[in-house]
């Protein structure tokens, strides 16, 4: 670091002077005044046409539509709140499961990436670059399309050990199944639109994993692997035991960030007519005409999902990052 | 500093931005006659009601009444402006003032009417909720669905129509919502969906002209709610309220005095009638009172015709869909339009 000319004129720190204060201050507070005149003004515009506003809606009206799927159970006599309730646990209910897949994905394609065999090498690169370069959005759909052109229909589904699959879904063997004239129901159930939203953003944010396993284990210098082969360690024994846990510190900030994107891109679910908070919400928008509110309530949902990741993820990078020894 | 700057130079410019926003909430229009162009909120493309061909050019029964407004206050049927929306921005899209008038399908209800700040101008369309179907042995009405999988489009009333309905008839639907029509289109056609509820005549649209072998759907013959839509505006403008209501009213009107395209000019000349002397503007002053001159329902239909012509031309005898008219006929055929007394 001394090396560079620029670190030995660096003057010594000074405090800041008043002047710099005074514009601060004052920036913050034409911004804060900006703001409250924006509301205001909605309030008033807002008022003068006679449009509803607050949130009160939350919790006194009942939503009267129904959510096709989720952990949430919820009827129409239940509230917006419980509504918006069912579409964040919905969201959770995609990201969560295309966000492990992802992992495993990402670490395996990662490894392939820097595998000798050149041919599993050029497979990783090809899987790599071919889903990372088409919109996410036509993934979405084109699997989608796929699944539902392509499976049986619901009154002819596959039958296979207690699964059932077919253009409704992936039936799964524990819970009840009942015949009905529209094919067989059962109560746990993954439906479509969930199994192809998982799918492509398993794949989607798998391949972008991959470069970050990749570059991770890379940025390990060349004499750690050097120093483990005269160690006599199995190359298998060196990404284990060496180069893995020593990538892996690099590639936390990155994968956080591919967590938090990822976790936003499962809006894409709407495309689809997967019920998340985005689906939800746009629903209740319509019914109550209440479109800041619940704007407001899908930017919340997204918020504290991914503050609560980022939190965790900070705290898992401070454990694993390199101390000053 | 220099970020200090940028900032303050930033916010300032969204002050400009900010405060040039309310004065689209003054006279609509003088708006719309200062931009000489109204600007119209219709679908994004639904055969019939707004459709734009190859060219650019829309047509359908909506399309025709932003023209209508346009010829009444501008002059002039082309001057108008089609922004397409989607079900869920259109609301928002006219609450903003992005456009002047909404005429897009948009049910009049009482939720609509009296929390989303907006007005209807009356009922240029009477449609009812249906369901559509793949043809199956033994399937003959929407209460036989009970456990089926049904497709809907996001942003619509529809979605609480059909949850009433089950509840009233002790029926479970599985609901799989699309934003978008095409998505639940796919959706249907795959398979995937058993019914596909929205309104009867965009159903039997679909039918007739999206559907890759018509025979094989048919529509169950329940209609299980009243969608009555129309032009909408915002409120906080009555003058301009009054003009959009008075112009569907003069286009009902010119059917039910026998006013067409083709005869008005010879009718404005020869007619004794005092009902079409005033109609065309050679009578009492009509205009005035709505801040407009005395011709404004003459160049509507004159320019665009009556709302049988419209009906016909877009929808039914004279359009590739051939629609009944059903409860679109004047009152004086057994149906539900009664145009208002132009007096």
């Amino acid at each position: 670091m001394t090396e560079q000319p620029t670190a030995l004129e660096k003057p010594p720190r000074k405090p800041v002077p008043l002047k710099a204060w005074l514009m601060q201050a004052a920036l913050l507070l034409a911004l804060l005044a900006l703001l409250a005149w924006l509301a205001h003004n909605a309030q008033i515009n807002l008022r003068e046409r006679n449009m509803a506003a607050g949130f009160d809606f939350l919790f006194e009206d009942s939503a009267g539509f129904a959510i096709g799927e989720g952990w949430v159970p919820f009827g129409e006599d239940d509230t917006y709140f419980r509504a918006m309730l069912a579409g964040a646990a919905n969201t959770l209910r995609v990201a969560v499961p295309a966000l492990v897949f992802a992992t495993l994905l990402g670490l395996g394609l990662g490894i392939a990436a820097l595998a000798q065999n050149p041919l599993i090498r050029t497979l990783s690169r090809g899987v790599v670059d071919l889903v990372r370069n088409i919109p996410l959005l036509v993934q979405v759909l084109l699997i989608y399309i796929m699944m539902t052109e392509w499976l049986p229909d619901v009154e002819q589904a596959l039958h296979i050990g207690g699964f059932y699959l077919s253009k409704g879904g992936l039936i799964l063997p524990w819970g009840e199944v009942e015949e009905t004239p529209f094919g067989v129901i059962g109560t746990h159930v993954l439906s479509t639109e969930w199994l192809s939203l998982v799918t492509s953003l398993t794949l989607y944010a798998g391949a972008f994993c991959a470069e970050i396993v990749r570059a991770g284990i890379q940025s390990v210098s060349r004499g750690q692997s050097e120093a483990s082969h005269a160690l006599s360690l199995t190359r298998w024994q060196t990404l284990r035991l060496v180069l893995i846990p020593q990538g892996l510190r690099v590639a936390i900030p990155p994968y956080t960030s591919l967590m938090l994107s990822t976790i936003k891109n499962s809006s894409l679910g709407v495309a689809i007519g997967y019920p998340d908070i985005v689906s939800v919400a746009n629903t209740s928008m319509n019914q109550t005409g209440r479109a800041i509110e619940c704007i407001a309530v899908i930017a919340s949902v997204y918020l504290i999902i991914n503050l609560v990741t980022a939190f965790i993820m900070a705290r898992v990078n401070r454990r694993v990052a390199i101390k000053d020894r | 500093m220099k970020l200090a700057q940028t900032l303050l130079s930033g916010s300032l410019a969204a002050v400009a931005l900010a405060a040039s926003a309310p004065a689209m909430a003054g006279k609509v229009l003088d708006g719309v006659k200062q931009r000489d162009q109204l600007v119209c909120g219709v679908h994004t493309g639904r055969a019939g009601f707004a459709q734009a061909d190859g060219s650019g050019n829309w047509s359908g029964l909506d399309v025709d009444f932003c023209r209508a407004v346009a010829a009444a206050v501008l002059g002039d049927a082309n001057k108008v402006k089609f922004v397409p929306t989607s079900g869920q921005t259109r609301i928002t899209a006219l609450q903003s003032g992005e456009i002047d008038l909404l005429a897009r399908n948009t049910t009049f209800n009482f939720t609509r009417d009296t929390s989303l700040g907006l007005m209807w101008a009356g009922v240029n369309f009477y449609d009812g909720q249906a369901f559509i179907v793949k043809k199956r042995p033994n399937l003959t009405s929407a209460k036989q669905l009970d456990k089926a999988t049904i497709c809907i489009d996001a942003g619509t009333s529809t979605e609480r129509n059909l949850q009433d309905f089950a509840r009233n008839n002790g029926l479970t639907f599985k609901t799989v919502v699309f934003d978008n029509a095409e998505g639940s289109k796919q959706a249907f056609t795959s398979g995937r969906c058993h019914a596909y509820t929205g309104d009867y005549t965009a159903l039997a649209i679909l039918r007739a002209t999206d559907l890759p072998n018509p025979d094989d759907y048919e529509l169950l013959p329940e209609i299980i709610s009243k969608e009555p839509v129309g032009p909408a505006v915002r409120r906080g403008d009555e003058e301009w309220f009054t003009i959009v209501r008075w112009v569907l009213q003069a286009m009902q009107g010119a059917e039910e005095m026998g006013l067409t395209k083709a005869n008005i000019d010879e009718k404005a000349a020869q007619s004794d009638d005092v009902a079409i002397k005033r109609f065309t503007g050679n009578g009492d002053d009509i205009g005035k009172s709505l801040g407009l001159d005395k011709q404004w329902a003459y160049r509507i239909v004159k320019q665009v015709g009556n709302y049988g012509e419209s009906f016909a031309r877009n929808l039914g005898d004279e359009s590739p869909l051939k629609l009944d008219r059903g409860m679109n006929r004047l009152y004086t055929e057994g149906g539900l339009v009664y145009p208002l007394p132009l007096q």
